[in-house]
């Protein structure tokens, strides 16, 4: 048997997640899959939160676990949300899956105070080098769909994203690339390129401006 | 086989004594009336003295509405009531373990056990009962016959005190919202202050959304299933098919058929078909009949009832009518025709209705359930979101229809179980 404490073990970009969030806060996480991240910051950070799922395995498995979660998705239903209804709003490795990425972003830092959202990026360099050298769309440990399966329509690289946050006057609290293995750096205007090279995925902080 | 087949027996009448005491504990002056057999029983007060029982005697009865009249929606005050409800389990030293259930259209407050009326199983034996996922042993399960039912609950065919007859079309329409109102008079009299949860499926599903709508206080966690924030014209509309077919029975009598000793079996059982009709899938019915005939190799070129699907519905027309007054169907099928969440409280937007309402929501939905479909679920779910309320929903893969929520359905057991847990945890009652 796990303990409760090997049991809520979560990935590393969630943890990076999870340390943004203020405990005791109200939060939803969408896209919050088999809600692994969502019980730790329950039972860890206190937080009140919410779930949203779009497939109904995940939502089944989360509400059978206690969670408040709903099945719906994040192009469609976070225009139900009123203003400000959170503290945090996180999307976590879901920016990339939804139809329409700059209307989702707009709505996250309209529901919540702050919006948390890590996503692959595509700027990493193993990506770059896999489409350069190999000639194939990249595969990586983040990445690991084939072109024809993937659920991933709508990639960006964190220098397009920074773009599309400054386009759309949303601000950037914090910003942090995670390595290969795990290790994040803060993101800041000089290291961008350097970011945009080296780091797997990037969890960042925002709000509305 | 859907259902068993058997049939339910009103049992012979033995005599009763019936006497009125003052109930201690009550904060109001009700009396309560409890049955008592007059032989084998005596010195046993209540349902477990009970054995041989007809409807109008099992389980426990409770007289509401003395002190100050139920203002029913349509105007009319009763003054005088009788709530019969079944309970399990013992209610805690904090009060804070009852749960509620509602019950549908036909069903009665025995959810659980065996009913005593019928001799079969309660109605939701597969989810309620000692160790089962609403643990008798851990909460206090009430469930009232609604208001207008026919299982021991003042209805249609109850007797009008002022006239000492039965009810019958003077009986006033009722609504959703009446039949909580006159729950909420049974848990005051119950010394209920706050329900631990609020459970049903169907037209339970409707009272589980006024209880939170109306009483949000009193409605820590809630479980609508399978059910809708008003009735559609499709589901108007089925109702309105089935009660034509009550009244075109020349035995219905203008509604006062009781008086005139007989029933109108055959307009009641066609509605009870209809009904059941509804609470099927078409896959469900192809699956478990398709076209196989019964107790026959070939057609009879008659009218008789060559297929297997025809000798059922028949079968569940005519079981229905010996447990079922076809007034209190009628008034009970307009009451959700009436029942409309947005507009009793939320001046027509459904969101308003749950503004500022701390309970936790469960909202459970079946995809193969035309009658009350998941864009229903959906529109409730939408609402809840839009005032940022706590709520949980899932659809539940099922091809069993309407009706999947009283069937097996290991899904919907796990969701169920997961969210009473959770909101068990967060209520503090696991720690108890």
């Amino acid at each position: 048997m796990m303990s409760d404490a090997q049991k809520r073990a979560i990935r590393v970009d969630l943890q990076m997640i999870a340390e943004m969030i203020e405990p005791g806060s109200r939060l939803l996480d969408v896209g919050c899959g088999d809600g692994a991240l969502l019980d730790y910051l329950i039972h860890e950070k206190q937080v009140d939160g919410r779930g949203i799922e779009i497939s109904s395995e995940g939502v089944n498995a989360c509400v059978s676990a206690g969670l408040s979660v709903i099945q719906g998705d994040a192009d469609q239903d976070l225009d139900d949300y009123p203003d400000q209804a959170f503290d945090f709003v996180v999307l976590g490795q879901t920016l990339q899956a939804t139809r329409e990425p700059h209307n989702v972003l707009s709505n996250l830092v309209r529901i919540g105070k702050h919006a948390v959202v890590s996503f692959p990026n595509f700027g990493y360099w193993r990506v770059r080098m896999g489409l350069l050298l190999g000639g194939r769309m990249p595969q990586t440990k983040t990445l690991t769909y084939n072109w024809y399966d993937t659920p991933n329509i709508h990639f960006c690289t964190i220098k397009d994203f920074v773009a599309l946050c400054c386009d759309l006057s949303i601000q950037i609290e914090r910003g942090f690339a995670l390595d290969d293995r795990g290790r994040a750096r803060p993101i800041g205007e000089t290291g961008m390129r350097f970011a945009n090279l080296r780091g797997e995925q990037a969890v960042f902080l925002l709000r509305q401006s | 086989m859907i259902h068993s087949y058997g049939a339910y027996f009103t049992q012979s009448l033995p005599i009763f004594a019936i006497f009125v005491k003052n109930s201690p504990d009550l904060t109001h002056a009700q009396t309560e009336i409890e049955p008592v057999m007059n032989d084998q029983t005596s010195g046993q007060n209540g349902v477990e003295a009970t054995q041989t029982v007809t409807d109008r005697d099992a389980g426990k009865r409770v007289t509401l509405g003395q002190d100050e009249p139920l203002r029913l929606d349509c105007g009319v005050e009763l003054s005088d009531f009788t709530i019969a409800y079944e309970s399990y389990g013992e209610l805690n030293a904090n009060k804070n373990n009852a749960i509620l259930v509602c019950h549908a259209l036909s069903g009665d407050q025995f959810v659980s056990g065996i009913n005593p009326i019928t001799g079969k199983p309660g109605w939701w034996e597969l989810v309620i009962g000692p160790g089962k996922i609403i643990d008798t042993e851990r909460f206090f399960v009430i469930c009232p016959n609604i208001l207008g039912g026919c299982m021991g609950t003042t209805g249609p065919k109850e007797i009008n005190p002022e006239t000492g007859q039965p009810w019958g079309l003077d009986f006033p329409m009722i609504t959703v919202s009446d039949m909580v109102r006159a729950q909420a008079l049974l848990l005051d009299h119950l010394g209920i202050d706050q329900l631990f949860s609020a459970i049903g499926g169907s037209m339970g599903g409707m009272q589980v959304l006024e209880w939170a709508a109306a009483y949000p206080k009193r409605v820590f966690s809630a479980i609508p299933i399978a059910t809708a924030p008003h009735h559609s014209a499709q589901n108007i509309a089925f109702h309105e098919v089935g009660r034509q077919a009550i009244m075109a029975d020349p035995d219905w009598r203008g509604g006062d058929y009781l008086n005139q000793d007989c029933r109108p079996h055959r307009g009641l059982a066609i509605a009870r078909m209809i009904a059941h009709i509804t609470y099927l899938s078409e896959p469900a019915l192809q699956n478990k009949f398709g076209r196989r005939l019964q107790d026959r190799d070939a057609i009879s070129f008659g009218f008789d009832a060559d297929f297997q699907v025809e000798s059922y519905l028949r079968h569940q027309g005519s079981t229905f009518v010996d447990r079922f007054d076809a007034n209190s169907y009628l008034y009970i099928t307009r009451a959700m025709d009436y029942f409309d969440i947005a507009e009793r409280h939320g001046s027509g937007v459904l969101a308003e209705g749950f503004r500022d309402v701390g309970t936790r929501f469960c909202v459970i939905s079946f995809t193969s359930d035309w009658l009350y479909q998941t864009a229903e679920s959906r529109a409730i779910v939408k609402a809840l979101n839009a005032v940022a309320a706590n709520v949980s929903f899932a659809e539940i893969e099922s091809d069993k229809g309407h009706d999947a929520f009283l069937l097996e359905e290991p899904e919907f057991w796990k969701v169920l179980s997961g969210f009473i847990e959770g909101a068990a945890e967060r209520y503090g009652l696991n720690s108890q």
